[in-house]
């Protein structure tokens, strides 16, 4: 699975970071999303899933393999 | 469960639908939609779409082979009627009948009108390309309603070089909302970029070339945004002893009756985090309710309810806001960072002894989080705020 992110959609809402810390988190200066990882690890699928789920912006996407 | 029916093809109604796939639910998963396109995203209507950067294909919320791979028996441009909770059965405007074993209404709010004609809404796509061709340089754009909807397209309407002016009932845009303190701000906002603010004034009428006040004034006008809130769309559930007061009246699992749920802008449900029912009309709450109802649908014997810390977002000019929390009936705000003169601040608000809410222009995200932490962790006033630092219970 990897993950794919929409950085002129985001809003910097912050809520994939709440979801998936792992994975995700804010750039400092002006909240923008940022991909710590594209290919998270099997144990941390749900919380992806959940962040690509509560995006306000529609900005995550997910190609699963 | 074989028959499970989604009604709304908004954000709630997308995501109860992905969520019952994911969870593995096989049976027949019929959504239907109200329009015709597939389900869209809403809050770039006011902004990126209504401004002209994106098209319309930008906001469609899951490409064509996903939206396929859900397996849907998808019913757009064909909008519920009735329901018949005793037959279980929802009809649509074609009449059919579409039974269901399991349902979840996500039939969002429509915008509320004003007496009068000729007057846009900005609710839908279709409202928001209508009402961009009328934007251009120099055309007057009457706005109705200086809420968050209102401010984002006044904010545009500048930006495209339209002459605005913004008609708010009340002495302070937003006041009920954000605070006096807040609501200043913002309206200072738009006198700064040009916008003739006027509150306090009552339209009693729209039409084609402007809208009459309640002294009889005409504001002239090119074209005319009513923007004074939203209406649950429950008209349909009138007659299915389902409670629809203020949106469909839920419990703190989401459901409404036996094996029928609510979820987005229309379900009215208990939040255990603030000890009160509410209606949110929050993109974010759409989809988390969402994935909530699906579950709880699918799996009664371990059902969750929806703690939520509402979040919602708006962009006006240079300015970035975030809200977290619950913030309307606040009785008292604080500022915990930064300072309102330079517009980069934290604002706390407080309900009796506990922090609730939390409104942010321009910091930094992990300021903000902490203070959406505090919300969660039910912090209290006293341990947030009156000491200097955020306290997170771990």
């Amino acid at each position: 699975m990897h993950v794919q992110l929409d950085q002129p959609k985001c809003v910097a809402a912050g809520q994939c970071v709440v979801a998936a810390p792992d994975v995700f988190d804010q750039r400092d200066d002006d909240g923008v999303a940022i991909l710590l990882t594209a290919h998270p690890g099997r144990h941390l699928y749900d919380e992806v899933r959940e962040a690509v789920a509560v995006c306000p912006a529609a900005a995550i996407a997910l190609v699963e393999q | 469960m074989r028959n499970i029916v989604i009604v709304g093809a908004g954000a709630a109604g997308l995501a109860a639908a992905e969520t019952l796939r994911r969870e593995g639910y096989d049976g027949t998963l019929t959504l239907v939609g109200q329009e015709p396109s597939l389900p869209y995203d809403r809050p770039p209507l006011s902004k990126q779409i209504l401004a002209g950067q994106w098209e319309p294909e930008r906001i469609t919320l899951r490409a064509p082979d996903s939206f396929a791979a859900l397996d849907l028996d998808w019913r757009p441009g064909r909008p519920a009627t009735q329901l018949d909770t005793v037959n279980k059965g929802v009809i649509l405007a074609d009449a059919t009948q579409v039974p269901y074993d399991g349902l979840v209404i996500a039939t969002g709010v429509r915008a509320r009108p004003l007496p009068g004609t000729g007057a846009h809404v900005l609710r839908t796509l279709d409202d928001a390309l209508a009402l961009r061709r009328c934007l251009a340089p120099g055309r007057r754009l009457v706005i109705v309603g200086a809420g968050f909807l209102g401010s984002e397209a006044a904010a545009v309407a500048r930006s495209l070089g339209c002459e605005v002016t913004l008609l708010e009932p009340t002495p302070v845009p937003l006041a009920h909302a954000v605070g006096p303190e807040v609501g200043q701000l913002l309206a200072q906002a738009h006198f700064d970029h040009g916008v003739d603010v006027r509150t306090g004034v009552t339209v009693t009428e729209t039409r084609p070339d402007g809208v009459y006040l309640a002294g009889g004034e005409l504001v002239p006008a090119d074209a005319v945004l009513v923007a004074i809130g939203s209406t649950p769309n429950t008209q349909w559930l009138i007659g299915s002893g389902l409670d629809v007061h203020d949106g469909v009246a839920c419990d703190r699992y989401g459901e409404a009756a036996p094996t029928v749920y609510a979820a987005g802008d229309v379900a009215h449900w208990y939040n255990p985090l603030f000890d009160a029912s509410m209606r949110i009309e929050h993109r974010t709450s759409a989809a988390e309710q969402g994935m909530t109802v699906a579950r709880n649908l699918m799996r009664p014997e371990s059902r969750k309810p929806f703690p939520s810390v509402p979040y919602f977002w708006s962009h006006q000019y240079d300015l970035r806001i975030q809200a977290y929390g619950h913030l309307r009936g606040h009785s008292e705000m604080a500022i915990v960072e930064g300072n309102l003169t330079e517009r980069r601040f934290v604002a706390a608000y407080r309900k009796d002894d506990r922090v609730v809410g939390a409104l942010a222009i321009g910091m930094p995200p992990k300021v903000i989080r902490q203070w959406r932490q505090a919300i969660a962790d039910r912090a209290t006033w006293q341990d947030a705020v009156l000491s200097t630092t955020v306290t997170t219970k771990g």
